[in-house]
This record gives C-alpha cells, structure tokens and sequence, in this order.
C-alpha cells in the first residue's frame, strides 16, 4: 500500500523538502511556531530550520505581507500563512496594489516569489468572519495566482509549485480537508499550477469543483451513478490562472455543465467558468449551465441556521439529476435525523 | 542636491508641452533632505521611496536618462513605460522601486532589510516617507517590527507639512508625534531642519552607520517644505491652504542656494565655478529630455507582457 498522508502533513511535508531544497524559502505566520503548528502543517519545521526561517510575527498583517515582499524582491522566497482567509483581508493594500503588481509596473525588473497560505473555515461555528471563501477577489487580480487544493497529493505538489513559482500565489485551504489522507509519495514533487484534475470520467454532465466541493462533486458522482447518470467530475485545483482548456473538452464532451464553488455564488468562480463556457461553447451544451455555491448572506454561526447554509453532494445531485429531466424525489434534500452537518466527520471536535 | 533641483526644474518647464502624459510630484524645496541622506549610503545599499520620489532616485545614483524616459512613456524608461515618473527603479543604483499608495513601501521596505538580516549582508535599507505616511496603519506596524527585528533600516521622513492640501492640525496632534512614535518603540529618533545639507548628512551618516553595525534602526524627521503644488509643475499659493508669506519664508531657506553660500564662503568653491557645475549640469538634463523625447513608444506586445514573471 502507498504512504498515505493527511491533507495537513502535505502541506507540512512540502513546506519541510521545499525550505530543505531552498535556503531562501522561509515561513512567517502568526503560530508558526507554537504548539498547534497551524493545524499540523508547521510542526517540526522551527526545530529543523530555526528561529531565522520559521517566525512567529506580530499581528501586523499588512505590514508583514509587505515585509515579506521586500524580502522576496531581494530575493528570499517567503510564505506567509494566515489561519483564516478573513485575517488576510488587512492586508489586501500590499497583495492587490504591491504583490500583484511590483512585475509588471517595473517593466519586468522585481520579482515577488512569494506565497501567502489562507485556511477558509467552515462549521462549528466558524460564523461571519471564520469562513469566507475569497478566491474569486484574489483571482480578479491580474499579477496574482490562486491555488486551491483538494488531496493531499495536491496540496503537497501544488504547494511545492507555488514555492518554486516567482509570483506571488496566494494558496488557499480547506479546514475540512486538513484531516483527510491520500497516496502521497514521499519524495519531493511538484504538480503544476493552472491544471485542472479530472477526478471521474463521463459523459452525461461535467461537474466542475473547487477546493472542498470537489469532493462534494465526487460523492455526487457516486449517487448519479445509481441513477445512471454518468458525470465527470473535474477538481479545478488552480483558480488563476484556470485550466480553460480541459474544462472546455470536456462540457464538448457531454454538453452539460454544474460548477461548485466554496464561496458565495454571485460574481464568483462559478460564474467566470459558466461565462467562459457560455462564450466559448455555446453550440455544444444542451442545457443551461448550474452554478452550486453559497447563498447570498453572510455565514451564519449557530448550526440551525449553517445547516442550511452550505450545498451538499445531494444538492448536486438535485441539479443534475433536474438538468437531466430525471424524477426528482421530494424529500432527497433532506438529510438523515440526528447526522450532524457542522462538522466534516466524527473525527472533527473543534473548536476550530 | 544643485543636479535634483535642475532636474525638477526642467520638468516643470516641460510639462506644458503636454508629452509628459503622467502625475509628478516635484520636490523642489526639499532637496537636501533626500541628497544629504542618499549621500550616508552606499551604493550597495537600498532605497525605496513614495510617490515624490525623482530626488531619492537620483540622489541613489539612479540612471537620469532612464528616469526621463519613464517620465515620457517611452521604451528606453527605466520600467519601460509602464511606471511612470511613480514608479522609478534602478536596480543597479540599489533603487528598489517606488509606489505612490501613501506608507506602502514602508513594510517592503523593513522586508528588504528583513532580508539583508537574515543572510547577514553588509547592507543598509533607507525609505523615504512623508509627514502623511506616519499616520497609516502600516507605518506604525513596520516601525513596530524593525524595532522587534532590529532591522538595518532608517525610515527617513520628510515632514512639508502637507498631505496634498490638508495642513499638519487637521490630521496629527504635537509636534514631536513623529519622533515620539518611533522612541516609544525603542528606536533612536530625531528632528532636525531637513534644508541644513549638513545636518541631514550627519544624523544620516550616524543613522546608516548604527545600522550598518548592528545598531539597529533609526527615524530621522527633516523638516522641509515643498515649493510647489502637490502634484503638477505650477505653484498653488494662490488657491488657498496655505499662504504666500509662509512660501516665502521658506523660499528664504532655500537649501540648494544656502549651501552654495556656504560651500563658497568657505572657499570650497568659487561663484564661476558654482555657475560652471550648473550650466553642465542643465545641459545633461537637456540632453536627457531630448533623449526620452527622441527614445520609440513601447512596442504593443509589451502590454500584455511582465504580467507574471517566469
């Protein structure tokens, strides 16, 4: 059997070959260091590698987002980790005016290889500023890149990528991903941005996913089954810039298009591949195409309310099986009495 | 400090001409805060600056041609015509670049000293700031982690008084709020008159050196004042926020005329050889403009381009 590993211990273990490959490569976050090790992914690495390249910082997020620009214009490659995507959001000044842009506006003469880690919350209450899932701001911007990760295999490759990549690359996570393994082969290895993953092949429906949901996607893909429904199920991995191509062979191919985004659904992900579609294949779908994401409010807290909050691989299913002109079930959105929707599995306490 | 205000002067001659198609901010009045300061550095080290940043760039040794250029649009500029006179850099000069988002460049450039620590180079960090970029959040976060990090780095600010037309009473409450700011961070700080070429050099030069040495950082305030209007080449005493007996009590102070009083007091140099040093000086700048006037457009393909870098 390969080695399997959790989603966080990727992360870890690319942070720890790529800092071990690269004496430039330094990380910098608040809790880098400290005992929870950002859920796992930074443990060990101050013992390895020291106080100069594993730092904890003040909460001076836009301050140290510029630190770690300049450091990067000089040629160091920083990764700056926060614990939420929301904490992120103070520091928007140095990504979107100074990152994204240093490149370019000098004709070509800074570079800014650098990699900015945001972890999107979900359940257990994460509420209104635990949870937000930001790719498509981060995406509207030319200059950066955006990565989102699904397995493992993934986050570990993609991860190795962005640190290798000499831009700035804001690399985003999900908290209910961390605890979930996959083969993850131990030697050091990239996966390339801006390349989609088809997860499942098919024929009837192509499912697109980001990040979390493309797991949705894939359960989805199981029920449909049963239904005899064949759906290819395409994780979207890099958000900026995304794979237009393999998204485009393959609605060709079966003429039905769902996307599912971690964020909300106007003005985001979901919409730009839908337009893109739209634009670009219009004469080969056969239906018009589904946008799955979340509503238009903030995150509630309580879990009465989140319950309802975020789609599931059954809401999927709804959509497809609709598209398709399938009998719809009355009662399939409804979840079993007593499961607990707050939480990715029974493996999940809190409390956050 | 004579070469900058040369410079800045022909710009403001230009701009009629209409070609130069992009903002400058001229600092004509406050040329002997960023020469004597630039003149603490070695070439080496690294300056990054704000929006007013002509003078930093050429007192750092950057390319004047490349400057003038980039002021024009064209190909030959030093970010190819896709900066502008915000946006200068000479790499080779250690001019790291230049933004005119108010504080910004403060952290970058606390990074790029932040990088100098951590492989130990023989490297010093200047950034020039304004009285306006003291009060943005990431200036009070940067001073905070140089002091932490003991970073090589001297934040020099050039107080004019004025953040475009708004005065120093309605956005900062007494006088020794900038220095106070840095020493309440443990950081060595000081005011001083920034049109006194000597004095901006000696408090530079013990600044730089501490740094240099292992010191740590410092601030250094330079009172200084800005002739002109915020940004354009005309003069804006007429309009109201600020009146012409305070232009002129200032204009009286003209650091580039009382240090060549001085220079020629003390028999360094004689007044011949002063309108000697000028009269070459302007025929460079003249040269340089009709170098960025004759230099090509950037080609078309470059638009799309240094996107990403690869």
């Amino acid at each position: 059997m390969n080695r399997q590993l959790k989603f966080s211990e990727a992360i870890r273990e690319a942070t720890d070959q790529a800092m071990g490959r690269d004496p430039s490569v330094y990380i910098v976050g608040l809790g880098v260091p400290d005992p929870k090790g950002i859920f796992g992914t930074t443990l060990g690495l101050l013992e390895k590698y020291g106080t100069t390249r594993v730092q904890d910082m003040p909460l001076s997020e836009n301050a140290l987002t510029g630190v770690a620009l300049g450091s990067a214009l000089v040629g160091m490659r920083p990764i700056i980790t926060h614990q939420r995507v929301d904490f992120a959001l103070v520091a928007m000044e140095q990504m979107v005016n100074q990152a994204a842009k240093w490149h370019y506006m000098f004709g070509g003469k800074a570079k800014v290889p650098m990699v900015v880690r945001m972890i999107i919350g979900r359940g257990w209450g994460q509420g209104p500023q635990h949870s937000q899932s930001l790719q498509a701001w981060f995406a509207h911007i030319p200059g950066l890149k955006v990565v989102m990760p699904t397995t493992a295999y993934d986050a570990k490759g993609l991860l190795a990528a962005a640190i290798e990549d000499d831009n700035p690359v804001i690399f985003i996570e999900h908290r209910w991903l961390h605890n979930i393994s996959d083969d993850v082969p131990e030697e050091y290895y990239t996966v390339p941005l801006g390349k989609a993953r088809i997860m499942c092949e098919g024929s009837d429906v192509t499912i697109i996913g980001t990040s979390y949901m493309a797991l949705e996607s894939l359960r989805a893909a199981e029920y449909l089954r049963d239904a005899e429904v064949s759906a290819e199920v395409i994780d979207l991995r890099t958000i900026r810039p995304w794979d237009v191509e393999t998204v485009l062979a393959s609605v060709r191919k079966t003429g039905r298009l769902v996307v599912t985004d971690t964020a909300t659904t106007a003005f985001g992900v979901s919409a730009e591949i839908s337009a893109t579609v739209l634009e670009r294949e219009f004469d080969s779908m056969k239906a018009a195409p589904v946008r799955i994401a979340l509503p238009d409010y903030p995150c509630p807290t309580s879990p009465a309310l989140s319950n309802d909050f975020y789609p599931r691989a059954r809401h999927i299913v709804f959509e497809v099986k609709k598209m398709m002109g399938q009998e719809l079930v009355a009662d399939m959105l409804e979840d079993p009495l007593g499961q607990r929707l707050d939480v990715p599995d029974s493996s999940f306490k809190g409390p956050f | 400090m004579l070469r900058i205000r040369i410079v800045e002067n022909a710009i403001a001659e230009s701009y009629g001409e209409q070609e130069m198609r992009c903002p400058v901010h001229l600092s004509i009045g406050q040329e002997a805060a960023e020469a004597g300061a630039c003149a603490a550095l070695e070439r080496r080290d690294y300056v990054l600056s704000g929006h007013r940043s002509h003078g930093h760039y050429l007192a750092k040794g950057g390319n004047l041609k490349a400057m003038m250029a980039e002021i024009y649009g064209k190909a030959t500029g030093c970010a190819g015509g896709k900066g502008g006179s915000m946006h200068l850099v000479d790499l080779e000069a250690g001019f790291l670049g230049a933004a005119p988002i108010v504080g910004s460049t403060i952290p970058i450039a606390a990074g790029v000293a932040f990088a100098t620590q951590m492989r130990n180079e023989d490297r010093v960090v200047m950034v020039f700031l304004g009285d306006g970029a003291t009060e943005t959040g990431v200036f009070y976060e940067s001073v905070n982690f140089a002091a932490l990090k003991h970073l090589p780095i001297v934040f020099l600010v050039e107080n004019n008084f004025y953040s475009v037309y708004s005065p120093m009473n309605v956005r900062q409450k007494g006088v020794n709020r900038i220095v106070d700011i840095a020493r309440a961070h443990g950081m060595e700080a000081h005011q001083a008159d920034g049109n006194d070429l000597d004095i901006v050099y000696q408090l530079s030069r013990q600044a730089v050196t501490k740094a240099r040495t292992g010191g740590g950082p410092s601030l250094l305030e330079f009172i200084t004042y800005r002739w002109r209007e915020h940004c354009g080449p005309g003069y804006d005493n007429d309009i109201g926020y600020r009146t012409e007996d305070e232009f002129f009590s200032w204009k009286e102070r003209d650091p580039v005329v009382a240090y060549e009083k001085k220079l020629i007091a003390n028999g360094v140099v004689g007044q011949h050889e002063m309108d000697l040093i000028a009269r070459d000086l302007k025929q460079e700048v003249d040269a340089a403009i009709v170098y960025a006037k004759q230099s090509p457009w950037p080609d078309l393909n470059t638009l799309p381009s240094q996107v990403y870098a690869s």
